[in-house]
């Protein structure tokens, strides 16, 4: 207390350098609501380690939050447990736990309103509903803050990182698992998610609407329910991610749906029932991905224009490329298919014969899933030979040129 | 029953089709698992094999070897023996000597490269398949006298569950595609037991593509243990129902 007076003292003569309070035990019995009210633009409030009951926490002006020893704000899972509401404000090292729940209000561990160069790094959050909340946010950074939540149904919790309406934000080594959605972003543009790890959320590891000119950049996807979605956005650039293991009748890698003018680059999609699934998606390139192990690498509906596979790897894949019409606008060149089977008698490494990586049986299973029954009998192996010498009801357009006879080295 | 058993191995294997069998099955699966890179990906390569030679060759051969053994059955009957037991000593004596020759030719190489739970389910369900395709053998030889029309009997039964059935089914599913027809698609691959092996083992090899609507409802029913249980008790109805109805005909046949 003697120190706080000593503070409170020195900031009454030189109010205009920014000055340090201590919440904690040993100094006396305040809780940080109370020092936040007291202190005033540009001060530093350090949090000594402890449990902190604040219920809700509102940080109202522009000052730093510091946790020593991750001090617990536990929010009786009543309470939204940090608010907000101004700008140039930085949490560090907190752990928030148990905060509210409920639709209507969408409360959070940690939630930004209406403001700009937030920053909130290196925070712990544990069994929230929505973890850390941003809306009508800019220039915020949202940096190595571990989320862990416990989603039972998709209705009774939030998403890790959710973004709405916001501008210039980054994303970044956040570890996100158990929400509904991992990363959540709606009307969010040019914004980078960069370096976060997005697991076991029971719908998507990434959901991704209408937010144009950001970018996504060594992440990864694995174990979703879902995988990831991207839909209604343009300007996307997706490199260097990872989409393992998202299985399930309607589980994707990368979902793409109404996309155009974007970049997917340097990705693995490893061991998903439908690698890319892509509907109305324009004006794409895909370069230098690797595909192994999936179901489906890529499912390209008839409704996709312009997109350019080049020098990926296919390998493993039960089915390379599934579509459901037999009309084709997009190229694909010079990519590695393992399944080729075609020869190379001028030694330059490209196959001399183009490859079709659509099959008959997966056209038919487009159509009539339940003939699953009868994948990889001989009677079907028949079939699909006959169609790749004369091909009837796979598109006769969708062939690579020039295959390549060894795989890139991705 | 036991001497019986005895002497129909020692006779097929001074037969020596046997081994050229074991050998071949032996050569190929070595050669298939040091091809593929991987072994989950040689064992998908012998699934075809062993869905389509050991089914050919089990029936063909047991055939021939009934109509060729028919005097020594002859001889048999005339002493004081059962016919029920003459003709199962003469199925456990054939059927025991293909599953040997399957087991050293492909189970060796099986539990060498891939000793895994998919592995042993490939052996179990080769080993069954063989079993069956001996079994369905002795139900076409005891109903023709006639050698030639039995054998082509036989090839025509082997065509049907390793080609003709799938083309049948196809047809169906396109008919009725306006149905829902995951369900029934389960039931109508019971009423093929290679179908059945290939789905056994694809569940646990191909999961990824498998895991379409069909495939969830696959693996609801086969992927339990209750599923296994059902999907073997009915591949073990494919051995003793056409061997019970050999043995009921052979026992009022006039030889």
């Amino acid at each position: 207390m003697n120190l706080l007076l000593r503070y409170i003292l020195f900031f009454t003569f030189f109010p205009a350098i920014a000055g340090t309070y201590h919440v904690g035990k040993k100094f006396g019995t305040q809780t940080i609501q109370q020092t936040i009210n007291q202190a005033s633009d540009g001060d530093t409030i350090l949090v000594e380690p402890g449990i902190y009951h604040e219920k809700n926490l509102l940080v109202n002006k522009s000052i730093v939050l510091k946790g020593i020893d991750f001090p617990v704000l536990d929010g009786e899972s009543k309470y939204e447990i940090i608010s907000i509401k101004a700008s140039y404000v930085t949490i560090d090292g907190f752990k928030v736990i148990h905060s509210g729940s409920g639709t209507l209000e969408d409360p959070a561990g940690i939630k930004i309103y209406d403001s700009h160069n937030v920053t909130i790094i290196n925070n712990k959050l544990h069994d929230t509903f929505f973890g850390i909340y941003t809306q009508y946010g800019k220039n915020c950074i949202i940096k190595n803050n571990t989320l862990q939540s416990y989603a039972v149904a998709e209705q009774q919790i939030g998403n890790g990182i959710h973004c709405w309406k916001c501008d210039s934000m980054q994303i970044i080594g956040n570890t996100i698992s158990g929400h509904r959605d991992g990363i959540y972003f709606e009307f969010v543009t040019n914004s980078v998610i960069w370096r976060n790890i997005s697991t076991k959320n029971i719908r998507y590891g990434l959901h991704f609407m209408f937010s144009n000119d950001d970018a996504y950049i060594t992440n990864v996807f694995k174990n979703n329910g879902a995988g990831v979605a991207v839909m209604f956005t343009h300007g996307v650039k997706m490199f260097n991610n990872l989409f393992e293991e998202n299985w399930g009748d309607a589980a994707y890698g990368l979902l793409l749906k109404e996309i155009s003018d974007s970049y997917i680059e340097g990705n693995r999609f490893i061991r998903n029932t439908s690698g890319i699934f892509m509907e109305g998606v324009n004006r794409v390139q895909m370069q230098n991905n690797l595909f192994k192990n999936n179901g489906w690498a890529m499912k390209v509906q008839a409704s996709c224009m312009d997109i350019t596979v080049i020098g990926n790897n296919f390998i493993s894949n039960t089915f390379d490329v599934g579509t459901n019409g037999s009309l084709v606008l997009n190229t694909f060149n010079s990519n590695y298919w393992d399944k080729y089977e075609g020869y190379d008698l001028n030694k330059d490494k490209i196959g001399d014969i183009p490859f079709r990586p659509v099959s008959l049986f997966s056209m038919i299973l487009e159509k009539m899933p339940p003939a699953m029954m009868l994948f990889r009998s001989f009677m079907v192996t028949i079939l699909d030979k006959t169609e790749k010498i004369i091909p009837s009801i796979t598109p006769e357009n969708l062939k690579d040129d020039s295959p390549l006879m060894k795989a890139l080295p991705l | 029953m036991k001497k019986i058993i005895k002497f129909v191995i020692i006779d097929i294997l001074r037969n020596k089709i046997v081994l050229v069998y074991t050998l071949f099955l032996l050569i190929t699966s070595l050669s298939v698992f040091n091809l593929e890179d991987n072994s989950a990906k040689g064992l998908l390569s012998l699934l075809n094999l062993i869905l389509f030679i050991v089914p050919l060759v089990s029936i063909i051969f047991s055939t021939i070897y009934i109509y060729n053994s028919s005097e020594f059955i002859e001889l048999l009957v005339s002493q004081p023996l059962q016919r029920k037991n003459i003709w199962l000593s003469l199925f456990f004596g054939l059927s025991g000597s293909m599953v040997m020759a399957f087991f050293i030719g492909a189970g060796i190489p099986i539990l060498i490269y891939e000793p895994s739970p998919t592995g042993l389910m490939m052996l179990a369900i080769g080993c069954i398949i063989t079993v069956i395709f001996v079994a369905i053998a002795f139900l076409t030889t005891v109903n023709t006298r006639d050698k030639a029309k039995g054998i082509g009997t036989a090839i025509l039964l082997w065509l049907y569950f390793a080609l003709l059935f799938d083309g049948l089914v196809l047809f169906i599913l396109f008919q009725f595609s306006d149905y829902p027809l995951e369900k029934v698609v389960v039931i109508i691959s019971a009423l093929n037991p290679i179908d059945l092996g290939r789905i056994l083992i694809l569940l646990r090899l191909d999961v990824s593509a498998l895991m379409g609507y069909t495939g969830a409802v696959f693996k609801d029913f086969f992927g339990t243990n209750m599923g296994l249980i059902v999907a073997f008790t009915t591949l073990l109805l494919w051995c003793v129902i056409p061997l019970g109805l050999s043995v009921i005909k052979f026992k009022k046949k006039d030889l």
